[in-house]
């Protein structure tokens, strides 16, 4: 065999072996993909009427559907707290619109408070592992296989919308759910705008739950399609954000009382 | 060489201590393979078994990845079938009880899988 057969030959065999795992890769490979009736979304929002939530009195629609939802557990130390959506004083909610005349019962008024899906999240900026990250549609999410529960993001984040699970939830979850997964001790958890829901073309709990009693305080959509029920409140009514001179540019709205 | 004998004891204890889980291991001989509860629905798993055997943890991280990171949901298998990417919903309809199935592989090799720290061990109530 001449020298040079013989190296067009090798080349030859070194291609086929090549290609061995390629064809196998390109013919009959599996691959992801999102459901067909995943809700479209480029910038999830929600705006909370305080004109409509607060005409209903000790009211816990939301909190109850969502807690209950994704196996939020009820912990027995108050230090110990697991919240994703609840109710504040509105003096703490919006410390800046309390002035030293503003009367108590105004300044205890209930507000809604959750995650509320910045634009600039600093939780993410500080999450050593990108256990939340920022999605394109806007949402502020949590992967919590990833999280080590350093608790940086708690830290950051200005709304205290985080809770950290202190102990084991499972014994203090009222009613476990088998649609859900739990949590473990050891890490961080909030409000994920219900994506596992979003996924498959269903809007939050919270929000039905409040559009199920007849209140619909709660309004969510895609801020950036003009025809969106958000959207529509958005561009028509005089809306506020908690602490937006911290550049954070929130997306959970507030219509506050009048 | 005076301390010969006392030297020779020292490493016999010595390699006998150290070894322990191999000598007990070998006296104990290799052990029946761990039995596994077959699939209560369907013939086929998502991909063929070989592939579920082998790279199931692959699968299930990507799986993971795919679900939590890029919303991704439905799987396409290999052969073409979709299936919802979840472990609860999917996995557990054919494999219903992991004390059953995960388990007793896992027990049998000594692997901890910790996925039930917070995933449902429990089949889902609409799948």
């Amino acid at each position: 065999m001449k020298r040079r057969s013989f190296l067009e030959l090798v080349g030859l065999g070194a291609a086929g072996v090549c290609a061995v795992p390629v064809a196998r890769a390109l013919g009959g490979a599996s691959r992801t993909e999102p459901a067909p009736d995943a809700l479209p979304g480029k910038r999830w929002a929600m705006v909370v009427d305080e004109r409509k939530c607060l005409t209903r009195d000790g009211c816990k629609a939301c909190t109850e559907a969502c807690h209950r939802g994704h196996n939020v557990p009820a912990m027995k130390d108050p230090r110990h707290e697991v919240k994703w959506i609840w109710k504040e004083q509105l003096a703490d909610v919006f410390p800046e619109r309390v002035t030293p005349y503003t009367p108590a019962a105004v300044k205890a008024l209930p507000t809604m408070v959750l995650c509320n899906h910045c634009d600039n999240p600093p939780c993410v900026r500080v999450c050593p592992t990108q256990a939340t990250w920022k999605r394109a549609d806007g949402i502020v999410m949590m992967d919590e296989h990833r999280c080590i529960g350093c608790r940086y993001c708690i830290t950051a984040c200005p709304y205290g919308a985080r809770s950290f699970n202190f102990e084991d939830p499972r014994p203090s979850i009222p009613g476990e759910l088998a649609d859900y997964p739990t949590r473990t001790r050891g890490v961080v958890e909030k409000c994920t705008f219900c994506t596992e829901r979003l996924a498959v073309g269903k809007r939050p709990l919270c929000v039905e739950a409040c559009e199920g009693i007849g209140c619909g305080a709660l309004v969510f959509g895609d801020a950036s399609d003009p025809g969106s029920p958000v959207s529509a409140l958005l561009r028509s009514t005089d809306v506020t954000r908690r602490k937006p001179e911290l550049g954070t540019s929130p997306h959970v709205f507030y219509v506050l009382r009048g | 060489m005076h301390d010969a004998g006392k030297i020779f004891l020292g490493l016999g204890v010595f390699v006998g201590l150290v070894g322990a889980p191999v000598w007990y291991g070998l006296g104990r001989g290799p052990g029946a393979p761990p039995e596994l509860e077959k699939a209560v629905e369907g013939p086929r798993c998502v991909e063929p078994t070989e592939v579920m055997r082998a790279s199931h943890m692959q699968l299930l991280d990507q799986w993971r990845t795919a679900v939590v990171r890029r919303a991704e949901h439905v799987y396409v298998a290999s052969d073409g079938r979709q299936h919802a990417m979840s472990l609860t919903g999917t996995c557990l309809r054919c494999h219903a009880d992991p004390a059953k199935f995960c388990d007793r592989c896992h027990g049998y090799v000594g692997v901890e899988a910790f996925c039930w720290d917070c995933h449902q061990r429990k089949r889902r109530s609409g799948s």
